[in-house]
């Protein structure tokens, strides 16, 4: 009896080890963010290395997420176009294209965007760092890595990150307006008029948390996974691959999480 | 004076130090020597906190180093790292004067500035190279940066991690003169790990051995040719018959 239930429970551990690895690793990130957090508001303060973070997070991404929110939003207003013809309702693209953009594929993209962008870019750097010694180095400089490298780049995702969403949402909205009005005849100005009625300040407010818990997620992600990676270019490359695949998943996960909370009821 | 006491750590099942015993003296030049990978980096960094030793004690001035308090422990050292450890994004005299920009040590950047190019000529650099960035230089000259960053707030204590690794025999000789040089001229108290027997030569007071996680021999560099221990005469002429296995 007991050596027929070996291949069950064989198939049950194998099963098991990876979840219990990832909660472990994801009790590992929670720990990691809230030493992250204590250390925020206690100095000293890099002021340097935050001016950097936010050129690179911020300004630096504001190409890729103005591509990508342009293009979604085009698509978008063909898609409900098409989709709205088979029960005559084309005329209520404008208002579906800025509640889409805005309550979910704005946040989304922006952040899935700043997790391969940005995620990647601190993971391989911080990596980097750690496999030639320099996390060491800031230690024998009595400098802590957390406070140097850690707070000023999720400080910056956590500030930088809704302004991006903010400024996606907007190009989106215009992506759809420019395929909307050049391509499906629709007036531009009550295209506007649509679009500015329908939103509500509950939609771009939740858009915003949306960006920012996104951005601490993708920027904490990046830094927790550079910090613990392996030895060498192995070591590089596994710490950055795991770095984007958990912030993906983690701000998708985050996206369901967040979105119930705000329009659940 | 630095004091280790039956230093002991294991990586998973590789017991790597097992119960080093050493004494530093104040104002010497301690070299620890021995083959990759007998545990000299992780002698060196327990004694920095960068590793946890198990058990054991390792004390400074005759204060165990784990309650000293951190700050004012690690201002007492410098410490040129085996690649250099430069920091990417900084600039050479940057990276010259990072303690000398931030914390207690922290003052105004002028002056750092000007602090890190007199650090740079004493490392044999011009003073146009400040403003370089790290991945513009030589192997050397990243050493010689490194050396220049290690001494920039004039540390009673300065350990160097295979300072001569990857640079050629002319450049070697050049780094092993500065480092005793300025040792000499700073008063300071060094330790270096190496295997370059050159460095041994040019650099030490006292050599000691690490072999199979303790240390196999220590005594003054002058007593080092005439000793009898297998294990240091076999390291010191590189042979490959004796007791140290050449497959590991």
């Amino acid at each position: 009896m007991a050596q027929g239930l070996a291949p069950i429970s064989a198939a049950l551990a194998a099963l098991g080890r990876p979840v219990l690895a990832s909660l472990a690793a994801l009790g590992r990130m929670t720990i990691y963010g809230a030493q992250t957090l204590g250390h925020i508001l206690r100095p000293p303060f890099y002021a340097r290395e935050f001016a950097s973070a936010l050129l690179n997070v911020g300004w630096l991404s504001l190409p890729v997420v103005g591509l990508t929110a342009i293009f979604t939003g085009g698509a978008l207003a063909l898609q409900i176009y098409a989709g709205g013809q088979r029960f005559s309702a084309e005329a209520v693209v404008p208002q579906i294209v800025a509640i889409g953009m805005v309550r979910e594929l704005g946040p989304v993209l922006v952040g899935l965007m700043i997790a391969a962008r940005v995620t990647s870019s601190i993971a391989a750097e911080i990596a980097t760092m750690k496999v030639t010694e320099q996390l060491d180095a800031l230690v024998t400089l009595s400098t802590n890595p957390m406070k140097y490298l850690t707070v000023p780049r999720v400080l910056a995702g956590f500030l930088c990150v809704p302004l991006l969403v903010g400024i996606g949402d907007i190009i989106g909205i215009m992506g759809g307006f420019l395929v909307a009005t050049g391509q499906l005849g629709f007036n531009p100005a009550s295209y506007i008029k649509n679009t500015v009625d329908f939103l509500q300040t509950a939609d771009v407010v939740s858009s915003l948390i949306k960006g920012a818990v996104f951005g601490f997620i993708a920027t904490l992600i990046g830094c927790y996974y550079g910090m613990n990676s392996g030895r060498g270019a192995q070591g590089v490359g596994g710490a950055t691959k795991g770095a984007v695949a958990s912030a993906s998943i983690l701000i998708l996960a985050a996206n369901f999480i967040l979105t119930s909370v705000l329009f659940g009821s | 004076m630095i004091t280790l006491s039956g230093v002991h750590k294991t990586f998973g099942p590789n017991a790597v130090l097992r119960g080093v015993d050493l004494t530093i003296a104040r104002g010497t030049s301690m070299v620890v020597i021995g083959g990759s990978g007998t545990g000299k980096s992780v002698l060196l960094k327990s004694i920095l906190g960068l590793v946890s030793p198990d058990k054991g004690l390792i004390s400074l001035d005759g204060q165990d180093v784990r309650k000293a308090e951190r700050e004012a422990f690690l201002a007492r050292f410098g410490m040129l790292f085996q690649g250099g450890a430069l920091f990417d994004s900084l600039k050479v005299w940057e990276n010259v004067a990072f303690r000398l920009m931030r914390g207690p040590l922290a003052r105004p950047k002028d002056q750092a500035r000007e602090i890190a190019i007199e650090k740079l000529r004493r490392v044999g650099l011009k003073p146009s190279v400040a403003d370089l960035v790290p991945a513009e230089l030589s192997g050397g000259m990243q050493k010689r940066v490194g050396l220049a960053r290690a001494i920039a707030a004039e540390p009673e204590i300065i350990f160097f991690d295979e300072p001569t690794t990857g640079l050629d025999p002319i450049m070697s000789g050049v780094i092993n003169a500065l480092i005793r040089e300025i040792v000499v001229e700073m008063g300071a108290t060094a330790m270096t790990i190496t295997h370059d027997m050159s460095s041994v030569r040019a650099i030490a007071d006292n050599v000691a051995m690490l072999h199979g996680g303790v240390i196999q021999w220590t005594g003054p560099v002058a007593d080092m040719d005439a000793a009898t221990d297998p294990y240091l005469q076999q390291f010191i002429h590189g042979r490959s018959d004796g007791p140290i296995e050449s497959v590991r």
